[in-house]
């Protein structure tokens, strides 16, 4: 039989034990209640009880037998389990049947499996942090018995080319030994985050400022919302946008004041980058400057401060910390952002401070590496994985930062409301 | 000098608007600001109804009144912090200097360079305790160098009596102060940019005791250089530090007099009912 | 004696002009990204609206016997390069369906080449002058026009521009969302409900709360190696399928939908729940009767956010290989699929101009389905905003 015929099998039978349970427990419970016992639950409690002791076991059962079968290859007969399951289920039913009591708490009972399965469900996002964590360190730690950790962070050639070969067995036919240095594609990806951050910094700021402080309420409530659809754009536009429009105006400008610019050079994907990132730290800002107590601005315009000073000299240093720290959210975006760089930066890694010139991320090789018809097990397709670890340490150090800094700023401002 | 009460709405006749009912033989008696018919709406509500009063230089004047009697509302027409609220509108005659402060052509800086302010809840800059001082009068350029600058905030400071507490602690953050320490950072931070009138919105509400007997003690010694005009919800503070008291009762000034007679004698039945404690 | 207002305003002045100066390069940091906006949105449109049209050529098809092995031989010999080759490579087809057909003739309106239809839309292209002078003719006598682009939504990709469309990528999406919202949303409502109603306040509950805020931080393209690692080479689920894809996704929206969660949980005030428990309900009764169906607008608008976002994400899709070439619809779960960003993405990478056009098309349809989502989410938080 094939395995979706066992499987409709098992549902369709569970689902009729289900509904015995259900009648038969309800049955019961009304027939005890009638004559004439005080009982802990109402009739429908004991029989989602029933229904609860006939299924759960039986899926428990059935899934780790799936598990043993499908992952570890343990040699189980399938109609044994599915036979084995359903068994499971009948006792179930005869354990949940003979638990309609006057004195058992099918309430109880109900809501100690529900608190479990909410609490199951909680656990899910801890193992996909951990799931990340492991599958990146996991091959990482692979490719770092074929390379060396030092020369992948100090590296300055990053040439996997001949990697393959290696894996093929190849190796002597491969010109040169492959090389797995990944400062060019840090180089690059710095160099695209600045140009980012350039764009993005001062208008998402200036921005936040107009909105918090000047903008009448209407332009405020107007504005707000605008910005924001910038952010909900897919980067995959974005990175269409940076590759078509914007590349080739880059590229001529550069040429008017006599520069050298390649199509795939840094600036574009980095402008285009800010423009994405223009909201998110326009919203933060605006929130945080929001935040700063009123007390602050009027104790510095009673002293004739005008408002500019006010602003610039109070204002946005009280709100630095949490300026400072969506900052640091944007460049952990930046630094993880995979679509604009794929589209519209370079390929080749390289070393270079001119922007102009085409570069390469450490994203834009991950991709390279797995988009390839490479095996699994060559050193290319595994420094994806070395890199992706890189890029998860650093991001999430400095969400860790930015989170310390907001929670701070808010603390600051409790306390000093006396 | 023994004139009837100020205000119309008492039925009292009223020989010299705006003028305190008895006046302090011996305090000074220059005009600092005088106010004539100022009224103020929050949109639809009225919360100043034709204000008319004079307040004198160098003394300490005292708002007193039950809450929401606009006692802060017109305190912030006197510096025009009422400008920061949207939908607020304002007529009369508010004069200082011979000029009318409501004045669109009046610069509100301006005023507020030579009015200043200390407020309800202290509230100092999130900058160093010597930075909070000299701020303000650096971007006024009452000092140029920095010995000036230091000499000033030493001043200030003293002037407050606060340099004893943190002359070896300048640079720390002025939020590391208690509250009644940040409130004469604040007071200091005032007296910094040398204004001719320092508004106080109950200054000492938010403090403990001791600190608000050592910030009254201040406020006496201040009345020799400024006119201060304070509000406050404690009679017996107005009672203590005040030359004048003005009691306001829904938006209206109902008696404004010598403190002295005003607490042992009122004029009207509103204030004896208020300083006796009968409601408020 | 201290200064006189009219010495102060005099200091001032300068001041004064700095203040408003910060006023106006901050409208002007404003005016700027608005503007970033406008040019966006009249870029895509400018070069995507066009492909919502495609040429049209009416020529006549005789199925004679040569036709039967090669279709060109079907068409006038200078007309048939004006012709879709898919066109060209349909009519053998259809003779061997229909052998009645041989011998006969019809005239019908039928894809153009790509290069006609960029040369109608005034676009760069390859024709030649003949061919141009053809065109021009066959013009003037309506034998060639713009019509509206059907093909573009009701055929998969294909390696020719005019005839390649966004119906499997669109079933693609569909799938994917389906699989992402039937895992993310249970979990993610469960986790917030157990977080926000359940869970004692103590280590290990803060410990979940930090991971959820970092999850939501962690870049998109990570989820995809994930996805690779455990739920490919691990778990064995079919690459490029609509299943990996969807729970890759589900992953990634699942902090969304439990910070919505609570934040629509958190604002269900505690009266409520006080009130339950004072008639004798249950924790679990409270929730399930009282705070949930309170809270309910508040977690539809945040799963609709999760999921738009969801949507419009690629990087962990290519990572899991969902960017094959897709040219027939499949409605299978296990089966290699791709969705309109990654659509978008192959189409950008093609050579052709004319899928330059194609790629801005499918961009417009993307942002429509997006902005129409976020509408919907916007409208529900309206409509039933509450203020308690």
């Amino acid at each position: 039989m094939q395995t979706d015929q066992l499987l409709s099998l098992f549902g369709g039978v569970l689902l009729l034990l289900g509904l015995i349970a259900f009648f038969l427990g309800r049955a019961k419970a009304a027939r005890v209640r009638a004559g004439g016992s005080t009982m802990h639950a109402q009739p429908d409690q004991y029989a989602w009880f029933a229904v609860l002791a006939t299924a759960g076991p039986a899926i428990v059962v059935s899934a780790v037998g799936a598990f043993l079968l499908l992952l570890l290859e343990v040699e189980i007969p399938q109609l044994g389990l599915l036979a084995g399951s359903l068994a499971v289920a009948a006792i179930g039913l005869g354990v949940g049947m003979r638990q309609v009591r006057p004195d058992f708490h099918a309430r109880k009972a109900i809501e100690r499996v529900i608190r479990g399965a909410l609490l199951t469900a909680a656990l899910i996002s801890i193992l996909t942090t951990f799931g990340i964590l492991i599958s990146i360190v996991f091959e990482a730690l692979r490719f770092f018995q074929m390379h060396s950790f030092w020369e992948f962070i100090t590296g300055t050639v990053w040439n996997p080319g001949a990697s393959f070969l290696a894996a093929a067995g190849r190796a002597e036919e491969g010109a040169s030994a492959a090389q797995f240095g990944s400062l060019p594609l840090f180089a690059g990806t710095f160099m695209i985050t600045a140009i980012a951050m350039l764009v993005a910094i001062p208008v998402g700021l200036l921005a936040a400022i107009y909105m918090a402080e000047f903008a009448p309420r209407g332009v405020r409530t107007l504005a707000k919302p605008t910005l924001e659809v910038l952010a909900g754009i897919p980067t995959v536009v974005y990175g269409f946008f940076a590759a078509i429009t914007v590349a080739p105006i880059i590229v001529s400008i550069a040429n008017a004041f006599g520069l050298d610019a390649a199509f795939n050079n840094a600036v574009a994907p980095g402008i285009v980058m800010g423009i994405m990132i223009i909201p998110f730290i326009s919203s933060l800002s605006d929130d945080v400057i929001n935040s700063v107590p009123d007390s602050m601005r009027q104790g510095a315009l009673a002293l004739g401060m005008t408002k500019g000073e006010t602003i610039r000299d109070v204002v946005i240093p009280a709100a630095l910390p949490g300026i400072i720290s969506a900052s640091l959210l944007a460049v952990s975006r930046a630094l993880g952002e995979t679509m604009i760089v794929v589209m519209a930066a370079g390929m080749r890694p390289n070393l270079t401070a001119n922007p102009f010139e085409d570069m390469t991320t450490v994203t834009v090789r991950i991709v390279a590496a797995l988009t390839g018809d490479l095996e699994f097990e060559s050193a290319e397709t595994l420094s994806a994985f070395a890199l992706g670890l890189v890029l998860f340490a650093v991001t999430l150090s400095l969400n860790l930062v930015s989170v310390l800094m907001i929670r701070r700023f808010r603390e600051k401002y409790r306390v000093n409301n006396l | 000098m023994n004139i009837q009460a100020v205000s119309r709405h008492t039925g009292g006749s009223v020989p010299e608007v705006g003028q305190p009912h008895t006046r302090n033989e011996t305090a000074c008696h220059d005009l600092s600001i005088r106010v004539r018919d100022l009224s103020l709406w929050y949109g639809d509500s009225q919360a100043l109804k034709g204000l008319d009063i004079d307040l004198f230089q160098k003394n300490i004047t005292a708002l007193i009144g039950p809450s929401g009697c606009g006692k802060s509302t017109f305190l912030r027409c006197l510096n025009r912090m009422n400008d920061l609220i949207p939908g607020v509108r304002i007529e009369g005659l508010v004069e200082m200097d011979g000029r009318d402060v409501n004045q669109v052509k009046m610069d509100e800086v301006a005023l507020r360079r030579r009015v200043g302010m200390v407020f309800q809840k202290p509230n100092p800059f999130p900058k160093s305790i010597y930075e909070n001082i000299a701020y303000a009068p650096r971007m006024h350029d009452l000092v140029s160098r920095k010995p000036e600058q230091d000499e000033l905030v030493e001043k200030a400071l003293r002037d407050a009596g606060l340099w004893e507490e943190v002359k070896d602690k300048l640079h720390q953050p002025g939020t590391s102060l208690s509250g009644g320490q940040q409130q004469r950072l604040c007071i200091a931070r005032a007296i910094a940019v040398q204004p001719d009138v320092i508004l106080m919105d109950e200054p000492t509400s938010a403090l403990d005791p001791i600190s608000t007997a050592t910030i009254e003690d201040l406020m006496d010694r201040l009345k020799k250089q400024f006119t201060i005009i304070t509000v406050t919800h404690n009679m017996q503070q107005a009672a203590r530090v005040a030359d004048y008291t003005a009691f306001f009762h829904l938006g209206e000034i109902i008696e404004y007099n010598d403190t002295n007679t005003m607490f042992a004698n009122p004029a009207t039945r509103k204030a004896e009912d208020y300083i006796t404690g009968r409601y408020g | 004696m201290s200064q006189t207002f009219d010495e102060i305003s005099a200091q001032l002045r300068r001041r004064h002009r700095r203040s408003a100066r910060l006023k106006w390069v901050s409208m002007g940091a404003l005016g700027l990204a608005g503007l970033f906006l406008l040019w966006f949105f009249s870029d895509m449109l400018g070069k995507g609206l066009p492909a919502f049209q495609q040429a049209q050529i009416q020529v006549e098809i005789d199925y004679n016997e040569d036709a039967a092995r090669m279709g060109r031989a079907a068409l006038d010999r200078d007309l048939s390069r004006l012709v879709s080759r898919t066109f060209e490579r349909m009519i053998p087809v259809q003779m061997r369906e229909n052998p009645e057909l041989l011998g006969s003739k019809e005239t019908r309106w039928v894809l153009a080449d790509s290069e006609v239809d960029q040369y109608l839309k005034g676009h760069r292209h390859k024709l030649n002058d003949a061919q141009r002078a053809l065109v021009d003719e066959l013009e003037a006598e309506g034998r060639v026009e713009l019509r509206f682009n059907t093909t573009f939504f009701t055929t998969g990709d294909s390696k020719m521009p005019e005839a390649s469309g966004i119906l499997s990528a669109a079933v693609g999406t569909i799938m994917t969302m389906l699989v992402t919202l039937a895992i993310a949303f249970p979990i993610g409502v469960m986790t917030a409900v157990y977080l926000e109603e359940f869970a004692p306040d103590n280590r290990f509950t803060q410990a979940i709360e930090i991971n959820i805020n970092n999850l939501a931080a962690i870049p998109s393209i990570l989820f995809g190696l994930l996805g690779l690692a455990i739920f490919i080479n691990f778990f064995g689920v079919p690459r490029s399928s609509p299943l990996v894809g969807g729970m890759t996704l589900a992953l990634m929206t699942l902090p969304v939908i439990i910070i919505a969660t609570r934040t629509a949980l958190r604002s269900v005030p505690d009266a409520i729940r006080h009130a339950a428990f004072g008639v004798g309900c249950s924790r679990w009764q409270v929730v399930r009767d009282h705070v949930l169906p309170l809270a309910m607008p508040g977690i539809m608008t945040g799963s609709i956010i999760g999921l738009a976002q969801a949507m419009g994400e690629t990087a962990p899709l290519i990572i899991v290989g969902m960017v094959a070439f897709i040219p027939d619809v499949s409605a299978s779960l296990t089966e290699a699929a791709t969705v309109l960003p990654a659509q978008v993405f192959t189409w950008a990478g093609e050579p052709e101009k004319a899928f330059v056009e194609k790629t801005a098309g499918g961009i417009l349809v993307l942002l429509a389905i997006l902005i129409f989502l976020n509408a919907t989410a916007v409208i529900l938080r309206k409509k039933f905003e509450r203020r308690w």
